[in-house]
């Protein structure tokens, strides 16, 4: 009993990981019904330029947290700017591979930037782990399941009551007659594509205490984001959320009762599932979208 | 006239019927409980203004759009559930309001590929090259050969599909719809954007497709030719049947004239 | 692209058959004869998508694990059991295409990229059973003891032999390639590459159709797997893993989609670039990255096809 305790905690914890890097995903899905393939590696950004600017260069931790998120969002912009606008009627085929692309630049720079080795990085506070039945609950755990229930409340209330946040929905709808009213939809893209890649870094940011981070680390945290994104719904806020929530869970489980070799494996045994009983996903329209 | 390979056979009177027919967009409407059937052999215009939903109409019975409610039935059968690909080969065939032809073959090519559904050689076939595989290539080409012929496209048989003028694309597709040796031809504006002269050609070569015994219907905008050809016409507007009769009836209704007038 | 006419396609054949014979007869260099090879090997794995990838749109991001699955049947069949080799070529291209069938059946009826998601998917749970089945599969120290092809006398060792071997099952393979494109199913393939919604309008099966290719695709890289596996006798799973699948869609990217020669070209590449540059290996990834990056943004068709179109260009300016 308390192992599955246990198991549940760092299944919460990866969980919560996962769901940031899902509604980052699903976020810039809706908006621009892009796929961005190299969302993991704005991740592994985001841990990173946490360890050079708070371990390496010592700044205070707000500022470090701000800074990391700030490169993620500026790299995005990046991206979009020169991938994505500059691609003359892109078909889908085409976006997949500018973003594969991306990524795997994104990958080499960062290998001859921080070099091949792992780094880890300290908690963000000090305190010794809380015994809860009989499990113990990390407080690096609750940083980051507050983290990500406070970015994902966050915009939800900023697509739902402020203007530019229900702007960009207008925009997800039905591009052409949000145009027509006047939303400018290029700065729409603009505008997801920094959120996205923001929730991407602090998924980074919160993750690097409790793995190592290394230059290579964004793939497989994209691809499961991915998954968790597609469980849900891609283009559901929430659904992405809790897709990225029952991964981590399903996973840990997994992981502590079955195999831990093949624990990688869930997400994509998740995702085939899904494609195949319910490509809309668990939270979506029955309808799978047409991309 | 035209050779065929297995065609399908007629099992009805009415070719298509149409029964309450009704599809949503959202909240709108965009075909609100259509009736009307067409009976073997005839020549069926569809007219109404812009919007009133004639292509959705098509779009339903080609197997592109499936209806909320109301039945299509062609050639007998329901055909709510069957996919594009089977509605083919039972015998409906399509031109687009904008040429669709493949512009990386040739004009042959493009006719040859209309008949898809009318030869088997498949994957195997393709890779072994037996002889009864050469013997479909060959009876596909001169039957295309054939269609181009019929439709007056002869000169052009080894261009380039899109090298071709406007008119004679326009033309093209319907050779290539022909090909699939269709019970029901449905053509969407097929006289847009073609001058007199064309036009002119088109009505003969819909007069000579009736007469090999297909049925049509058409969307047209151009009145003197609908009027021309058509025993039949069914008038949409705002996504319901507004009149249906022959077109000397339809000329004479004042629901038609003032949906087209306007009267606000 | 498709309209050649049939004279120029056997002088084509006719010059790159002369073209390898004489390479595999004369060099003597091994190193040569192995980068040789190993780009037969590579144009057989780049085939199948290139077609996948030029006619349907459809791209898949996991091809290595039909790759890995070619090399490592053979490998437990004829390594650990003993089974005839050429037997376990028979039953590796049967496992792909199953599964590529349960793959693509589900994914190839939505548009988009639903398939490229489902290959991803597949592509890492292949390999990481690979990596975790050590039992039978070696893990991640990797598989020893894969025998040497035998045919009756011949015995096919790394070197000319496996060069002649290779060559000739690509020839056949471009072949197939190629007759499958002049005919019916050829037809109906470059109807969905112009037009998707008029080749479904005219009664074309799209989904079964892509389906057929990436079986096909499937099937042409388990038996590159065969050969590789064969060839270098000892096979783990890192040469399986994202990052090759990546490389082989980097090859048909480069090499120009929906061209038979563009699979040959872009394998060519793709295999020389590591060995030229030696010396830059850090710069790897980068390099890959940016290529595919710029190659898609200024030239979605391929590269071949692109460097014709502003060839094309400038001559229609020039007139």
């Amino acid at each position: 009993m308390q192992e599955i305790v246990q198991y549940l905690f760092s299944g919460i914890t990866t969980g919560a990981v996962y769901a940031v890097i899902a509604v980052g995903l699903s976020m810039l899905y809706s908006s621009t019904e892009l796929i961005n393939f190299a969302h993991g590696e704005f991740v592994m950004i985001g841990a990173l330029a946490m360890v050079t600017l708070w371990v390496r260069l010592s700044l205070p931790l707000p500022l470090a947290v701000a800074g990391a998120v700030a490169a993620g969002c500026i790299l995005g912009l990046v991206f979009e700017r020169l991938a994505i606008r500059t691609a003359r009627n892109p078909k889908p085929i085409t976006l997949i591979i500018i973003t594969v692309g991306a990524g795997i630049f994104l990958k080499g720079a960062a290998m001859i930037v921080w070099g091949k080795d792992p780094f880890s990085m300290p908690s963000f506070s000090s305190h010794e782990s809380i015994e809860i039945f009989g499990a113990a609950l990390l407080p690096q755990s609750i940083w980051i399941v507050t983290a990500a229930l406070v970015l994902a409340g966050g915009i939800h209330l900023f697509l739902k009551q402020t203007l530019t946040g229900k702007a960009m929905v207008a925009c997800a709808v039905n591009k052409k007659a949000a145009w027509l009213s006047g939303i400018p939809s290029e700065k729409m893209g603009i505008l997801a594509f920094g959120i996205s890649a923001g929730c991407g870094a602090v998924a980074g940011i919160f993750i690097a205490p409790i793995t190592m981070s290394s230059y290579d680390m964004g793939t497989i945290l994209g691809l499961k984001g991915f998954c968790a994104a597609m469980i849900g719904g891609l283009g559901s806020l929430w659904g992405a959320f809790a897709g990225g929530l029952l991964l981590g869970i399903l996973e840990s489980l997994g992981a502590g009762l079955i195999s831990s070799g093949l624990k990688d494996a869930i997400a994509f045994v998740l995702l085939l599932l899904i494609l195949y009983i319910r490509p809309g996903g668990l939270f979506a329209a029955k309808e799978a979208k047409r991309f | 006239m035209i050779l065929s390979q297995q065609p399908p056979e007629i099992r009805a009177e009415q070719i298509l019927e149409v029964q309450d027919l009704t599809k949503m967009f959202g909240g709108v409407k965009a075909q609100d409980q259509i009736s009307f059937s067409i009976e073997k052999g005839i020549v069926c215009g569809l007219i109404g203004p812009n919007g009133a939903g004639k292509t959705t109409l098509f779009n339903m019975i080609t197997g592109i759009y499936r209806p909320d409610a109301g039945k299509v039935i062609f050639n007998g059968k329901d055909i709510k559930k069957t996919p594009v690909h089977r509605l083919v080969k039972a015998g409906v065939a399509r031109t687009f309001q904008h040429v669709e032809l493949f512009s990386s073959m040739t004009l042959l090519e493009n006719i040859m590929v209309g008949m898809h559904v009318r030869t088997k050689a498949g994957f195997w076939a393709a890779v072994t090259r037996m002889p009864a595989m050469k013997k479909e290539e060959r009876d596909s080409r001169r039957r295309a050969e054939a269609l181009l012929e019929f439709t007056g496209l002869s000169t052009d048989t080894h261009k380039m599909a899109g090298d071709l003028p406007a008119g004679r694309q326009k033309t093209a597709q319907i050779a290539r719809a022909l090909a699939s040796d269709p019970l029901l031809l449905l053509l969407d504006e097929p006289a847009a954007g073609l001058n007199a002269v064309e036009t002119h050609a088109l009505g003969k070569l819909i007069q000579k497709i009736k007469e090999s015994g297909i049925t049509m219907m058409l969307v047209e905008h151009d009145m003197s030719l609908v009027m021309g050809m058509s025993d039949k016409v069914v008038v949409l507007d705002q996504g319901k049947k507004l009149a249906e009769g022959t077109p000397r009836q339809i000329q004479r209704n004042e629901a038609v004239m003032s949906a087209y007038l306007g009267n606000g | 692209m498709m309209t050649d006419k049939n004279k120029y396609i056997w002088i084509e054949y006719l010059g790159f058959i002369c073209a390898v014979s004489a390479f595999g007869l004369v060099t003597e260099n091994t190193y040569y004869l192995q980068i040789m090879t190993f780009i037969g090997i590579n144009t057989l794995l780049g085939l199948g998508l290139n077609m996948l990838m030029g006619y349907t749109g459809q791209v898949s991001l996991g091809h290595a694990a039909f790759y890995g699955i070619g090399a490592y049947t053979t490998a437990i069949l004829s390594g650990t059991y003993g089974i005839n080799p050429w037997l376990a070529l028979v039953c590796a291209v049967a496992a792909a295409v199953l599964i590529a069938f349960i793959v693509g059946l589900p994914t190839l009826r939505l548009s988009g990229y639903y398939l490229a998601m489902g290959t991803l998917g597949f592509g890492m749970i292949v390999n990481i059973v690979i990596r975790e089945w050590a039992d039978v599969t070696g893990g991640a120290s990797g598989f020893v003891g894969i025998p040497v092809l035998e045919a009756g006398p011949l015995v096919f060792m790394a070197g000319p032999g496996y060069y002649f071997l290779v060559w000739g099952i690509v020839c056949v393979a471009m072949i197939i390639c190629r007759r499958l494109l002049a005919s019916r199913t050829g037809r109906a393939l470059r109807a969905i590459h112009d037009g998707e919604k008029a080749a479904v309008a005219i009664g074309i099966n799209t989904h079964f159709l892509k389906l057929e290719i990436f079986m096909f695709s499937a099937a042409l890289a388990a038996v590159a797997g065969f050969l590789y596996a064969h060839f270098v006798l000892f096979i783990s799973p890192e040469s399986f893993g994202f990052m090759f699948s990546i490389k082989i869609v980097t090859m048909v990217v480069i090499g120009g989609m929906a061209s038979v020669w563009g699979a040959l070209l872009g394998a060519a590449v793709l295999t020389l670039l590591p060995e030229v540059l030696h010396g830059f290996a850090e710069y790897e990834m980068i390099i890959f990255g940016t290529v595919l990056m710029v190659v898609m943004i200024f030239m979605p068709q391929g590269l071949n096809r692109g460097i014709m179109d502003m060839i094309r260009t400038a001559r229609r300016a020039k007139a």
